[in-house]
């Protein structure tokens, strides 16, 4: 058996700052929006000509009087990926920025994704993001209220919150993109969280109304113990997963299987580490369950 | 929990077939009404063009005021009360009357029968609302009479807008109303994007009327600018005909001048109209203003009675085309704006999709060993049921004729990777139970009846996520939070079911075996 709870002032420290370090990131130096939630115009390029490179490609971007353009290499060595603003939100820019590309390069750009959300539209995305988001966090929060003790629901909800600032706060960190399937990602986090978490409360209470003399502190251990090989298997097989997307499912899922990945490492951490401490801290006993029982 | 009736395997053996055979069908052309069905792909994996459109209602709001004013103005006139003062702003009407006629106008206004002031029963409200501050008066649209404003000019446009892209002729457009200002258009396979753009982005207000040099024409008049943006001309507000008035417009080649023009004919009405003005108008200029432009302002030389005629004014053939083509489609209510665009090429949506499925195979393939070296036996069985699990999510998204994005590819996997953790839970409680039972049957039985609650309690946490992503999710996310979804519910099946069947049927074959996982 592992003596999970020996480290469980620790890792209180560890989670509080990093709880604590992601908040100011998230704060101070906020997350890096998409178009989707900025709005924009992004373009995915794949130029034919071998000759073409990003340095060239980005001075003749800076020409076009489009504002704040980036211009990134996007996967492998002939794509780019460009973004602007579209402040005025022309019309024809994309016609634009075709025939400016035609004269300075010839005919060699292939326009694979072309992508303009408007200033309205991105900012009810991300409105509906927020709302989404939210709602996943109460909805989790009114289920496990129902199926379980007040406590429990407590611990849950923590190790949720913990899981979903921390993903990103990590994504603060790097200046990843924040889009819309980010959003998918982090709903899913949520999810999976929750799971990890049930599935270890489940066996606290159940131990609970086996084992009367063994303090809470024991109690959640040797659950955690019970459940571990469990823990580890499935965020194994589940992280196989989301590193076969990750390494090839092409670009546009990489955000979405990295949110994933860091998720799932911080779901199962928080399970073990945040969720059955507050337990501990509230001293859940016999009595809580029991005593629920009996209600019921 | 391990036992099973020969019915029940049946039941369960044909229901797996069947979705095998579903699933099967999307790689075959099958035309019998049932095994037709296939799995859509999203725009992101077959490339095509998302494009939200949104209803600038402002003009039409504009537009509806300007003639309320003049429908009260002669309301009134008829019943000897005067309105003075009437004017327009801030999109709201003002006027003011005298004091013997301030009761009439406001019974007139807030009469549930008002002739000029139309009550929607269903809403309870007036279409306009009044309101007085001594003698003034103030008028704006009340909320209903908004709303069912903007439906309307929304029905409109929607129309419109289905005709110009059928006339481009896509297959399988999508075109779907969104909330009351707003239009959204699928078209898939669509490479190139930019001419059904521009085709939406005009109105194709299409007038005849005359140029004037007088400042005193009865209906007023306004400079517009040709097409070039640099010539101006003073016209006259009078419309002699609209594109309201148009039968037909056709590209053509004139063969005088060697020049491509857009010949149209007109209906009855517009055809007298246009013979009358031909007449009266010899030697006078004729502009054809198109969205507040004029395209070209020809010399009537002669009056035109049989109802037909020609534009020119420098077209490319496509130009020209295009032109016919919005012509005969009719012109949009109000301009649209077009919000949102997300298109993606044919190639890059080929390219997602291999990659979707390499990372699926690989994935896949990871999880299968990874169990399989585990569970040995066991993990055989969760593999098969993995594999029929499969079978079955993609029965259903063919069966519902679902739509798969790429990020629903996304969670197909992710399925596979979360849908051996009920196995997981189930197999390491048994092996728990092992530790303290002798019976291999009586473990077995425990085992799956003291996981079940966990794993119920764990599916469903993941399926709240799922639903609201679903509700809140546009696009390709929520082919995501469908296949997420749908995967909860085949893995719970395949799992109490499929691999529930073979463990039961290993485990009585073996019963009296020691060590059995």
């Amino acid at each position: 058996m592992i003596a999970f709870n020996k480290y469980y002032n620790h890792f209180n420290v560890v989670s509080s700052l990093l709880i604590t370090v992601s908040l100011v990131l998230l704060v101070f130096k906020g997350l890096n929006f998409g178009i989707d939630f900025k709005g924009g115009t992004l373009i995915e390029l794949r130029s034919t000509d071998k000759k073409i490179n990003v340095s060239s490609l980005r001075d003749k971007f800076s020409q076009m009087n489009l504002g704040d353009v980036s211009v990134k290499k996007f996967g492998n060595d002939t794509d780019y990926l460009i973004k602007f603003e579209n402040k005025d939100n022309k019309k024809n820019i994309i016609e634009e920025i075709k025939i400016n590309l035609d004269k300075s390069f010839g005919n060699n750009f292939d326009f694979r994704r072309v992508e303009n959300v408007g200033p309205k539209v991105s900012s009810e995305l991300l409105k509906s993001g927020v709302i989404a988001i939210s709602l996943s966090l109460a909805a989790m929060l009114f289920y496990i209220w129902i199926r379980f003790e007040w406590q429990f629901s407590l611990g849950a909800i923590l190790a949720l919150f913990h899981d979903v600032i921390v993903t990103l706060g990590v994504f603060s960190l790097f200046s990843l993109e924040i889009n819309l399937s980010i959003i998918a990602a982090v709903l899913t986090i949520v999810g999976y969280s929750m799971n990890d978490t049930v599935v270890i409360f489940d066996r606290v209470r159940e131990n609970l109304r086996k084992y009367s003399d063994i303090k809470i502190f024991e109690l959640t251990n040797i659950s955690i113990n019970e459940t571990l090989s469990r823990t580890i298997i499935t965020s194994a097989t589940t992280l196989l997963a989301l590193l076969a997307i990750y390494f090839f499912g092409g670009e546009i899922l990489k955000g979405f299987s990295l949110a994933m990945i860091l998720g799932v490492i911080f779901g199962t951490y928080s399970s073990i580490y945040i969720a059955n401490t507050v337990l501990v801290r509230l001293r859940v006993s016999q009595k809580t369950v029991l005593r629920d029982d009996n209600e019921k | 929990m391990l036992y099973f009736s020969k019915l029940r395997i049946l039941f369960i053996a044909l229901f797996s077939l069947l979705f095998v055979l579903i699933a099967s069908s999307n790689l075959f052309e099958i035309d019998d009404g049932f095994f037709d069905k296939k799995i859509n792909l999203g725009l992101d994996l077959q490339g095509g063009s998302y494009l939200l459109l949104e209803i600038d209602n402002a003009p039409v709001i504009e537009q509806k005021l300007q003639n309320l004013t003049t429908s009260i103005r002669n309301y009134f006139k008829e019943k000897d009360i005067k309105i003075n003062n009437i004017k327009i702003e801030n999109q709201n009407i003002y006027f003011n009357v005298l004091e013997q006629n301030k009761q009439t106008i406001i019974d007139t206004f807030t009469d549930e029968n008002s002739d000029i002031n139309p009550y929607y029963p269903r809403f309870k409200s007036h279409q306009l609302e009044i309101e007085d501050t001594g003698l003034n008066f103030k008028l704006n649209f009340s909320r209903q009479g908004l709303i069912v404003l903007k439906t309307s000019s929304q029905d409109q446009a929607i129309e419109i807008v289905r005709r110009r892209i059928d006339e481009v002729g896509t297959n399988e457009p999508n075109i779907l109303k969104r909330g009351n200002n707003r239009i959204l258009v699928e078209l898939p396979g669509l490479d190139d994007p930019m001419r059904v753009k521009s085709l939406l982005g005009k109105t194709a207000n299409l007038t005849f009327r005359f140029v004037t040099n007088t400042d005193n024409d009865s209906f007023g008049v306004e400079k517009l600018k040709f097409e070039d943006g640099i010539d101006e001309a003073t016209v006259s507000k009078r419309i002699i005909i609209s594109g309201d008035n148009l039968l037909d417009a056709q590209p053509k080649m004139d063969t005088q001048t060697n020049e491509t023009i857009v010949s149209f004919s007109l209906d009855r009405v517009g055809a007298k109209r246009f013979g009358k003005a031909t007449s009266t108008g010899i030697g006078k200029q004729l502009a054809i203003v198109l969205d507040g432009k004029i395209i070209s302002a020809p010399v009537v030389r002669d009056t035109i009675a049989s109802g037909s005629g020609q534009i020119s004014g420098g077209f490319t053939f496509q130009s020209a085309t295009d032109l016919a083509l919005l012509l005969r489609s009719g012109a949009l209510p109000a301009p649209l704006n077009i919000i949102e665009e997300r298109t993606v090429g044919p190639d890059l949506g080929q390219d997602s999709i291999n990659a979707g499925m390499i990372a699926l195979a690989i994935g896949f393939l990871l999880v299968i060993i990874f169990m399989f070296v585990k569970y040995r036996v066991f993990g055989l069985i969760t593999n098969v049921t993995l594999i029929i699990n499969l079978f079955i999510l993609l029965g259903i998204l063919t069966l519902f004729e679902a739509t798969l994005t790429l990020p629903g590819i996304a969670g197909i996997i992710l399925t596979v990777g979360m849908a051996v953790d009920a196995n997981v839970l189930i197999f390491e409680r048994i092996k728990e139970e092992l530790k303290d039972e002798n019976n291999n049957i009586v473990a077995f039985d425990s085992g799956y009846t003291k996981s079940r609650t966990a794993i119920i309690d764990a599916n469903i946490t993941t399926l709240l996520a799922a639903i609201i992503l679903f509700f809140m999710g546009s696009g390709p996310v929520k082919g995501f939070s469908v296949t997420l979804g749908v995967g909860i519910f085949t893995t719970l099946f395949s799992v109490y079911f499929i691999a529930r069947l073979f463990t039961s049927l290993y485990v009585s074959k073996n019963r009296d075996k020691d060590k059995l996982i």
